[in-house]
């Protein structure tokens, strides 16, 4: 029997095509008031002739973005063991706040003495982040984890700067994330892979030799990528103290220990912390993030503008700086305030005692799957882990299984993958991320599911991999294709 | 907690299956003397009801653009959202996945993205845009330092014109990139550019419409950039201009950044917005952020994939063209449910109603004696000359409830002589009433 229908669509998975394909001839799905027709003031400057952009009826329209998030896996439709990325259930009383007219209409330039609850609002998250990590500061804009690295990064280099210190080098480890040397990059410095040991972690003797006098800092995810405790990080931020250097960490697995250490008591300088990832402001598929930088007290005079203050009972915002020390400004306007309303939000709704339960929820999540896992995937480095786990392929090395095709074949067993062939000193790695908000059973039937796949791995089934995913929206795309002649928009004159 | 699944037994089965005594066992690789004994000082749980109940009165002592007459543009613009729109950003298939890595499972994503970066295309009369940057202001920073390795230049020309939050931003990504930056002042008067441009510019950055809200054709500019073998960068803060207006790529622009909020994004006290970025096919590898390209799958169907990524850091590391990883998806995904709502007729329509509503407000207010005007041309947002400093006259509007614009001095506080200029905006959410209330206040105010 043919799988081909006359349409193209697949029971509820529908072939939806472009919006463009859908045009229906100078239909507009929002009525409009019909313009005076006063003449134009435009000081010359012709108008536009068309645009090109498709002409659709509302229903149409909602019709066609319904379908296409059907296509979609979301955190809202299964478990999403995405390491490192922390895709936590999104509660909804966030989206419902972020909509209070007073926090969705107000103007980012109103005068500061209209908009005194956004004001208490950022200030109140930034208390709240600022206690947790046991820092003495908080910039609130960067708009999402490396935009915050950047920051960081920034108020480091005017540190150094104003102590008349130039350095020129950071230490990255070689488990970081991607946007630690890139951000380091941006700010024009050379960048120095530290290796990691047998055990997962910064090699000591090796950051040792490589920490010198032009060190400006090293830039630490911690948990690192590997879901470990770095275990010598006192250590580390001792030695790069007494060499004059700055300790960066990437908070992107802040969710492992919020309410049970403070990095500031780990001897961190600087942390951003992914809003989007902890504290649970939705991803959107992609974005949009929110990335504040705490900051020690020596560095808090660097931090960018704008910044508020309370004066009294009155909040201000302090757009220029008097000093001249601020390194600038990030962006346009505040920060994110949607992912701030939304984290304070959640950060009220679990509390003190709730965020301290999220993040040991998380590590024995974590530590169950874990423990469920060890034998049929190879564990590089053994646990306790912290609220990711890490394994790889290299038992399935007979089998002609690797990494990619157990991914695969787990969106067929209707799953997101793990994040795969991260981190990059693990050949083969699988990093699962099971996050606090799954329940024993959802975890249960996900492990079930692992092992299964590992058993018809070493069984020697490889139709069942090679061919998957067979029953997705879409079987394996051809991105080596994609790359070789990109096709980045569309245009009417080409077959749909 | 009721986010928290885990049952006390389940967590005691868990740790037995774990091996582990107690949870403190599994933090046993933290040093002990850094442990949290007691629960931080914060407040304990709270339920939805109280949550609720707090953040309300926070947002109940703001004034803003639905409860008070509102005339604030100066980047962020009060504008219709359709009904539609925040419907369908809020299925849980779109807020809640993740970057679209796995394509067979998030082609949802890639779809609409292929279809975003093809409206951004459009508008700006580009040939290619990614898939968002944050904002106008970093996607302009993101295009100078872009400009110079298409280049391999280390000058950049920023104009006068040009928003202080985007000239800002522009200064501080470039700080250390080793790239001099030539600002010109902010003045009402026409700043001449075309003298500034050497052998050795990258590019000139300029706006349109400007900061002050003068409209401008850059051709002879881009022809001027392009003779010297350098690029023109053109922003636009106000993407409901290009409904109106002839198109940056129209003009011979190389790269075009835009704030693409007032489209699908509500004004959020300033964030989160959605950054526009587009250029031509030939520098598209010189790009930062995400793209979505077609492909064919297994089967040849068609289909969509995040693509070119060696640009990016995930696999470029330190040699990657930007650090941008999370961008703006789902103001993205907003932005274009609303351009398609609009669609080519709608989004005239609603250009053509920013454009009256705004000349009748200056009609309005430039009748008052002692205000005047010094733009000729302008799309929904005009500067005011006032004969007293715009900063008290925007307080005391407020004091009657009333937004009535944006001092200029809040960005320049030192330069005088820009101490009486107000940035005054409108659009199709502007009533005769709210017009009213603003022209008898300033009147009354500068009487």
């Amino acid at each position: 029997m043919s799988d081909v229908t006359s349409g193209g669509h697949r029971g509820l998975v529908m072939d939806e095509p472009l919006l463009f394909e859908l045009d229906s001839g100078g239909h507009c799905g929002v009525d409009l008031p019909e313009p005076e027709g006063k003449a134009r003031r435009l000081g010359g400057v012709k108008e536009r002739q068309s645009i090109g952009l498709p002409g659709v009826s509302e229903p149409e329209v909602i019709r066609h973005f319904t379908r296409l998030s059907q296509k979609n896996y979301a955190i809202d439709s299964g478990l999403y063991p995405l390491g490192s990325c922390t895709m936590k259930h999104n509660p909804r009383i966030n989206e419902k706040v972020v909509r209070l007219p007073g926090f969705a209409m107000a103007h980012p330039l109103q005068p500061p003495a209209t908009v005194q609850g956004c004001l208490e609002l950022i200030a109140t998250l930034a208390h709240w982040l600022t206690t947790l990590t046991g820092m003495q500061g908080v910039a609130m804009s960067p708009a999402a984890g490396a935009h915050g690295e950047f920051a960081g990064l920034m108020c480091i280099r005017a540190a150094l700067t104003a102590r008349g210190d130039a350095r020129r080098r950071i230490l990255v480890p070689e488990s970081a994330h991607g946007t630690n040397p890139a951000t380091a990059a941006l700010c024009d410095y050379r960048v120095d892979t530290v290796p990691c040991d047998a055990r997962g972690r910064v090699d000591l003797a090796a950051f040792e030799r490589a920490l010198d006098d032009d060190v400006a800092a090293l830039m630490l995810t911690n948990p690192n990528t590997c879901g470990l405790f770095e275990t010598d990080i006192m250590t580390i931020a001792d030695m790069l103290h007494s060499s004059g250097a700055f300790l960066y960490a990437d908070g992107a697995n802040f969710n492992a220990i919020v309410g049970r250490v403070r990095p500031g008591d780990l001897g961190v300088d600087a942390m951003h912390i992914n809003l989007h990832k902890t504290f649970s402001t939705p991803h959107g598929g992609g974005g949009p993030g929110s990335g504040p930088v705490v900051l020690c007290e020596e560095l808090v005079p660097f931090a960018p503008l704008p910044r508020i203050e309370a004066d009294g009972d009155v909040w201000r915002l302090i757009e220029h700086d008097s000093d001249g020390l601020a390194f600038g400004r990030l962006r346009s306007f505040h920060g994110q305030m949607g992912m701030f309303v939304r984290a304070l939000a959640y950060m009220m709704s679990h509390g003190a005692d709730g965020l301290r339960q999220v993040a040991e929820d998380a590590v024995l999540n974590a530590n169950y799957v874990l423990a469920r896992l060890s034998g049929a995937y190879n564990v590089p480095f053994p646990g306790p882990c912290m609220h990711e786990c890490l394994f790889d392929d290299g038992n399935l090395k007979d089998t002609g299984i690797s990494t990619l095709d157990i991914a695969k074949a787990m969106i067929d067993e209707g799953y997101h993958p793990m994040t795969m062939y991260f981190p990059l000193i693990v050949h083969g790695a699988m990093l699962i991320e099971p996050t606090e908000t799954e329940s024993r059973q959802s975890i249960d039937r996900f492990c079930d599911v692992m092992v299964h796949l590992a058993e018809e791995a070493r069984k020697g089934n490889q139709d069942l991999f090679h061919g998957a995913p067979r029953f997705a929206p879409w079987r394996r795309l051809d991105e080596t294709a994609a790359a070789r002649r990109p096709v980045l928009t569309w245009a009417p004159d080409r077959p749909a | 907690m009721r986010y928290l699944p885990l049952t006390d037994s389940d967590r005691a089965a868990m740790l037995e299956v774990v091996g582990a005594r107690s949870i403190d066992d599994l933090y046993g690789d933290v040093p002990q003397d850094v442990w949290c004994e007691e629960l931080l000082d914060l407040p304990l749980h709270q339920g939805e009801i109280e949550v609720e109940r707090a953040l309300s009165a926070m947002a109940g002592r703001n004034l803003h653009g639905a409860n008070a007459p509102f005339f604030l543009g100066c980047g962020a613009y009060r504008h219709h959202v359709p009904a539609a729109v925040d419907a369908l950003i809020q299925r849980g298939e779109f807020l809640t996945s993740y970057t679209p890595y796995q394509p067979e499972i998030s082609q949802g994503t890639l779809q609409m993205l292929f279809e975003f970066q093809t409206m951004v295309a459009m508008l700006t009369g580009m040939e290619v845009a990614n898939a968002s940057m944050y904002d106008g202001a970093s996607a302009a920073a993101e295009a100078v330092l872009m400009a110079s390795r298409v280049t391999r230049r280390r000058r950049a020309v920023v104009s006068g014109g040009l928003h202080p939050h985007y000239r800002d931003t522009v200064a501080t990504y470039v700080r250390h990139a080793d790239l001099d930056v030539v600002t010109l002042p902010t003045a009402v008067e026409e700043t001449d550019l075309e003298s500034q441009i050497d052998g050795s510019t990258a590019c000139v950055i300029v706006q349109t419409p400007d900061f002050f809200g003068r409209l401008h054709d850059f051709s002879a500019l881009a022809e001027s950039c392009h003779s010297a073998g350098a690029l023109l960068v053109v922003a636009v803060s106000e993407v409901v201009s290009l409904g109106l207006l002839t198109p940056p790529g129209e003009m011979g622009a190389d790269i075009v950044v835009c704030e693409g909020q007032s489209l699908g994004n509500s004004l959020g006290f300033g964030g989160p917005y959605v950054g526009l970025f587009a250029t031509r096919i030939r520098h598209v590898r010189q790009m930062p952020g995400r793209l979505a390209g077609e492909t064919v799958d297994a089967d040849g169907r068609r289909g969509w994939v995040l693509t070119l990524s060696t640009r990016e850091q995930h696999i470029r590391r330190e040699k990657a063209t930007s650090n941008i990883c999370t961008n703006s998806g789902l103001c993205a995904l907003a932005f274009t449910i609303h351009l398609a709502l609009l669609g080519e007729a709608g989004l005239a329509r609603l250009a053509s109603l920013n454009h009256e509503a705004a000349q009748r407000t200056m009609e309005r207010l430039v009748a008052i004696e002692g205000v005047s005007t010094p733009n000729d041309g302008f799309f929904n947002e005009f500067t005011l000359e006032l004969p007293r400093p715009a900063r008290d006259v925007v307080d005391g509007l407020a004091e009657r409830g009333i937004l009535g614009g944006v001092p200029v001095s809040r960005f320049e506080p030192e330069n005088g002589a820009l101490a009486n200029l107000m940035l005054v905006a409108a659009t199709e959410m502007t009533t005769a009433a709210e017009i009213d209330t603003l022209g008898d206040a300033l009147q009354e105010i500068l009487s």
